[in-house]
């Protein structure tokens, strides 16, 4: 595609008229900086900036209100995860059986990389548990990569409690035992 | 032995007699008879007609190796037959073309009537509607009930990912469920076996699983417990299920109700990789899928081979991967200084008494070189090389060329077992034959074992090369080892006679490397890399690639075509084959 280039007018031409066009932009802000509104910047890292509702951080694991670790180990987050950020260790049949009872399953470990990690939502889209949430935390240090792999533990710390509506697998145990038949082990 | 190698024993087939019939409106010819699961010709199902027009059947209970038990009714089809007159003749339609009536239910003739097309044989002019809105419809159906007490915990079962009700609610299913009582609740987490987890809620009793025990295994240990929907299946009171082939159980198990306990847990299935290899613990050499990822094997499963196994494998088989990934692998190029042995190891460690030699690392070029330079000088018939009948094809052909160029005496070690009825062969050795054929060892195996012992203790033989072998177990003692001159070892993992060794060279598992055996019965059949070697351990053909060609002088392939190429060249039993002629499930060789 060939783009058209306008002939410039005796205006455009003389370059000063879009001289001062400029400089009143930079004089209006001045103006409304100096007497109208305030500043516009904010001191930063004293002062942080309020993420609106929706914002997409840094992913998190959660708990639910009983203290039991959400993640079943499903590792559909680390097969969407498009930068290969979550490394997720599965317990093994001799491994750790999860927090909640007939839940079965829980991570042995669970690893995301900060460094890698893009926000996307993809995790916390994919997930059948709501076990994992992209948080309001935007801004994440660390002195050396090593830290910036954060590990089941403190993901589960940072992320917090989330309170369960459906509780699915308290629900399946409740159900299981009144029927007398068939009484699941816990 | 015959120089001729076949790619299959195909007899000219009889002529068959055919039936038309039409699926989906489509005429197609198919068999009138059709092997069953043993084999024998029984009349066809409408089944395998509709896969012979390519048309897809969903099934659970059906298993083409199985016998037919028609439970699951996913297999329902729509269908209809010619109509007939009084006179029992063929009604005509206005056009000419046979008047066909689609089967309905008899007091409800707007209800089509459908057939389980894995049961239902087929008769001339009949028309199978595999498509059809009815046919969707019955399966939406069925797919219901079979959720209805379904647990859904898809997040927390191995299964995910290659289930085929996953599969079939996706393609046949409907998107939501109208069930809102609460599910019947079974027991999970049955341990049927040692091997063998059940989860009970999962299970839809297509019984697969007890007509698999029953009727290839002959151990008939599992059945249907309980009644209506408390069905569940368990292991008769006071047994437990346990055959060498209960792991096919979990394979055949459409759904994940059955869960093998060495993988449970342990990886989602999608993220394996697969890679087609080979079985190596017996001479039956069963095809095998590998299931690895980030270069860890994770499982063993089947791979069909109607030619040696069949859609099976034996359960001791299937969990023999985990030495691959052990910790203590030989990853190393380790020489012995000859001379400075004692005084290093002295030095070095004083708790020692200086009886176990000190090895040095060092490099492949390094290495080769060396052993090139002793095996040049070596005079003729000093020298004798041990191979393993767990070894390639091509590994042993090199080997042959080493022995012919030094005139070295040759023999390998027998491994004998116990065979059962199936699929497991008292020769425990991969690759017995391939040994044979190849010319390292004769017909007896180990029969040579004692002469190069013996040449050993008369001070005849001087140089021994050892491959994957543990000699000190098969009448070579640490003492008789110790009066060679010089001593070449390569294997996997360290062993008594690694330990003593002047050059020790880390080699491969069959898993990360490829190459070829040939079953007891002759099947020759090669297997491709799934896993990274460890460390700096080779593949053994590639180091005695270049070794053959230093000592001997002669060219040869750096790559495993070309080297396999050559060797189909020079030994008689495998003339006429070359490595991309050999399919996935191999070729016959006259043996």
């Amino acid at each position: 595609m060939i783009v058209k280039r306008e002939k410039l007018n005796f205006w455009e031409r003389l370059y000063l008229p879009a001289l001062a066009g400029g400089l009143k932009v930079t004089a209006t802000h001045l103006v409304n900086t100096l007497f109208k509104r305030g500043a516009v910047t904010m001191e930063y890292p004293e002062q942080k900036w309020t993420v609106p509702e929706g914002y997409r951080g840094a992913p998190y694991l959660v708990k639910d209100q009983d203290g039991a670790t959400k993640c079943v180990s499903c590792q559909l987050c680390e097969f969407v995860c498009p930068p290969k950020a979550i490394k997720i260790t599965p317990p093994g049949l001799a491994g750790q059986t999860a927090d909640r009872a007939n839940a079965e399953k829980m991570p042995l470990e669970f690893e995301i990389n900060m460094l890698r990690c893009i926000f996307c939502g993809f995790c916390q889209e994919v997930c059948p548990e709501e076990a994992i949430f992209l948080m309001k935390d935007y801004s994440l240090t660390g002195t050396n990569r090593a830290e910036m792999i954060y590990n089941k533990e403190k993901l589960l710390e940072l992320g917090g409690v989330h309170h369960d509506q459906i509780k699915k697998w308290e629900h399946k145990l409740d159900e299981a035992k009144e029927q007398e038949m068939f009484p699941v082990k816990d | 032995m015959s120089t001729a190698a076949t790619t299959e024993t195909k007899p000219a087939p009889p002529p068959v007699d055919t039936i038309k019939i039409k699926v989906d409106g489509r005429e197609i010819e198919v068999p009138k008879m059709m092997p069953d699961w043993q084999g024998n010709l029984q009349p066809t199902t409408m089944l395998q007609a509709c896969q012979l027009a390519a048309k897809e059947v969903p099934h659970y209970c059906y298993h083409p190796k199985l016998p037919i038990a028609g439970n699951c009714r996913m297999c329902l089809v729509e269908f209809g037959l010619p109509a007939m007159g009084p006179d029992r003749k063929l009604l005509l339609n206005e056009d000419g073309t046979p008047k066909i009536t689609k089967q309905v239910l008899p007091y409800e003739p707007q209800t089509p009537r459908g057939a389980i097309a894995c049961a239902t044989p087929i008769s001339p002019g009949m028309e199978i509607y595999p498509s059809s809105p009815a046919t969707k419809q019955m399966r939406e159906g069925i797919l219901e009930s079979l959720l209805i007490n379904h647990p859904l915990d898809c997040p927390i079962c191995d299964q995910a990912g290659e289930c085929k009700l996953q599969e079939y609610s996706v393609e046949h299913g409907q998107a939501t469920s109208r069930f809102v009582e609460a599910k019947v609740h079974k027991p999970k987490a049955v341990d049927l076996g040692p091997r063998i987890l059940l989860d009970d809620e999962r299970c839809i009793l297509c019984t697969r699983c007890i007509r698999f025990t029953k009727d290839i295994v002959g151990d008939d240990k599992l059945g249907v417990v309980n009644r209506g929907s408390y069905n569940s299946i368990a292991a008769f009171p006071g047994t437990t299920f346990d055959n060498n082939y209960t792991l096919n159980t979990v394979d055949i198990c459409p759904v994940g109700a059955l869960t093998s306990k060495d993988f449970r847990f342990q990886m989602r299935v999608w993220f394996l990789k697969e890679s087609k290899s080979l079985c190596t613990s017996c001479g039956t050499g069963c095809n095998l899928t590998v299931g690895s990822r980030e270069d860890k094997i994770y499982r063993f499963e089947p791979r069909e081979n109607n030619a040696v196994n069949g859609p099976w494998m034996c359960d001791a088989g299937r969990l023999n991967y985990k030495w691959v990934g052990r910790a203590d692998r030989l990853t190393e190029v380790l020489v012995q200084d000859v001379g400075q042995a004692s005084r290093l190891s002295h030095s070095s460690e004083k708790s020692k008494t200086g009886a176990t030699p000190v090895l040095r690392k060092t490099t492949w070029t390094a290495a080769l070189s060396e052993i090139t330079e002793k095996l040049k000088k070596v005079p003729a018939g000093s020298v004798a090389i041990v191979g393993s009948a767990r070894q390639t094809n091509e590994e042993l052909f090199l080997l042959g060329k080493l022995a012919k160029k030094l005139g070295a005496l040759t023999d390998s070690v027998p491994r004998e077992g116990e065979a059962d009825k199936l699929l497991v062969s008292a020769d425990r050795n991969p690759n017995s034959t391939g040994a044979r054929l190849t010319g390292l060892c004769f017909t007896e195996m180990g029969i040579h074992l004692p002469k190069i012992a013996d040449g050993i203790k008369a001070g005849k033989i001087k140089t021994l090369i050892v491959f994957g072998e543990d000699v000190t177990k098969h009448g070579f003692g640490p003492d008789l080892l110790g009066r060679l001159d010089t001593l070449i070892v390569s294997d996997i993992l360290p062993n008594a006679t690694t330990r003593l060794a002047h050059y020790l060279l880390p080699g491969c598992a069959h898993a990360e490397k490829r190459g070829t055996f040939v079953n007891v019965k002759g099947r020759l059949q090669k297997f491709i890399k799934a896993v990274e070697p460890k460390g700096d351990a080779r593949p053994e053909w590639e180091f005695l690639h270049e070794l053959v060609h230093h000592v001997t002088g002669h060219n040869g392939f750096v790559s495993i075509e070309g080297l396999f190429n050559q060797m189909a060249h020079e030994v008689p039993a495998f003339h006429g084959l070359e490595w991309a002629k050999i399919g996935d499930t191999g070729v016959t060789v006259q043996i």
